[in-house]
């Protein structure tokens, strides 16, 4: 089974920006994933996913996280993965080339003066590869098209 | 009610604390709850709660008058998808509250759109607070969110999907 979407961050401000994006995902088959089991309520008649919180600092878990989002990835296939960070978004995308998934990046409002770290990192592998302030963008992306705000 | 949240890890005692202190000197005593995170709970003058999941958390926001917040992005979306005012303070990394101050320029750029409402030191927050509740509630609108880049992501997804 081919889900549509994978729609994958890290807790709190990723989560929250990326819930804002679940719109435009109407209509598909959306498969969820993020750290906190409490989050269900964003998505209602969904299926939310759960995998290990981790980051650079914590670099054991952040390596059950990977094993986590492989098994999420290999799992679904998502023809197209969308995250908006932070170190879990970035693996998804990166193992979603195994699978040949077209994968969007949204780099979080949260950070304004540069990019994420993971945000830098991702570039070579997402499709869609996009800030959300103008001056973050380049001429080859990142790309601005509006934000969430 | 008033709404606090430092968001559920990092304690901020210098926002919580300076809550506190503007409602010991009300009369009558203002429902206060706050979301506090790893911090204090033991506050005299208002309610706090460590977390809130995710329904109580959206239901506190949603019938909140006013919401006091470090300069973290969740709470502040819905707020202002929800019409309720935001007076933020945000962490600052020289006293430690955070590891960079990512917050101060989120706090700045907001500030600057107009959104919200920055205290820049905790002994401003006192008559901003002052301020917001004496502003009645008929005043103001739900913002009306700018769906530009949500529809650019859709179309591109349904794009490659060939939908």
């Amino acid at each position: 089974m081919r889900c549509d979407v994978l729609a994958i961050s890290s807790p709190g401000g990723h989560w929250a920006e990326l819930t804002r994006l679940f719109p435009a995902f109407a209509g598909l088959a959306v498969e969820y994933a993020t750290t906190d089991p409490g989050r269900a309520v964003d998505v209602p008649g969904g299926r939310l996913h759960i995998f290990t919180d981790a980051n650079k600092l914590t670099p054991r878990r952040l390596l059950v996280c990977a094993w986590q989002v492989l098994w999420l990835v290999l799992k679904f296939r998502p023809r197209v993965i969308v995250s908006t960070g932070a170190a879990p978004g970035l693996l998804a995308i990166i193992f979603g080339q195994l699978v040949g998934a077209q994968c969007v990046w949204l780099d979080i409002f949260g950070l304004v003066e540069r990019m994420t770290l993971s945000g830098r990192m991702v570039k070579p592998f997402a499709d869609l590869y996009l800030v959300q302030w103008p001056h973050l963008a380049r001429p080859d992306g990142p790309h601005y098209r509006g934000t969430l705000l | 009610m008033i709404f606090v949240t430092v968001g559920t890890q990092l304690p901020f005692e210098r926002l919580v604390g300076a809550v506190d202190e503007w409602a010991a000197r009300q009369s009558p005593r203002p429902d206060v709850l706050a979301q506090v995170g790893g911090g204090r709970v033991d506050y005299p003058h208002i309610r706090c709660v460590r977390t809130l999941d995710g329904r109580a958390y959206a239901d506190a926001i949603a019938g909140a008058r006013l919401l006091v917040a470090h300069a973290g992005t969740g709470s502040i979306l819905t707020a202002l998808d929800g019409g309720v005012p935001v007076i933020l303070l945000p962490r600052d990394a020289v006293r430690g509250e955070h590891r960079d101050d990512h917050q101060m320029q989120t706090a700045r750029q907001m500030e600057r759109m107009g959104l919200v409402t920055v205290a820049w030191s905790e002994h401003d927050l006192a008559s901003l607070i002052d301020r917001e509740m004496a502003t009645p509630p008929s005043a103001r609108q739900p913002r009306v969110r700018n769906n530009e880049l949500v529809e650019f992501v859709g179309d591109w997804v349904r794009g490659r999907l060939g939908r």
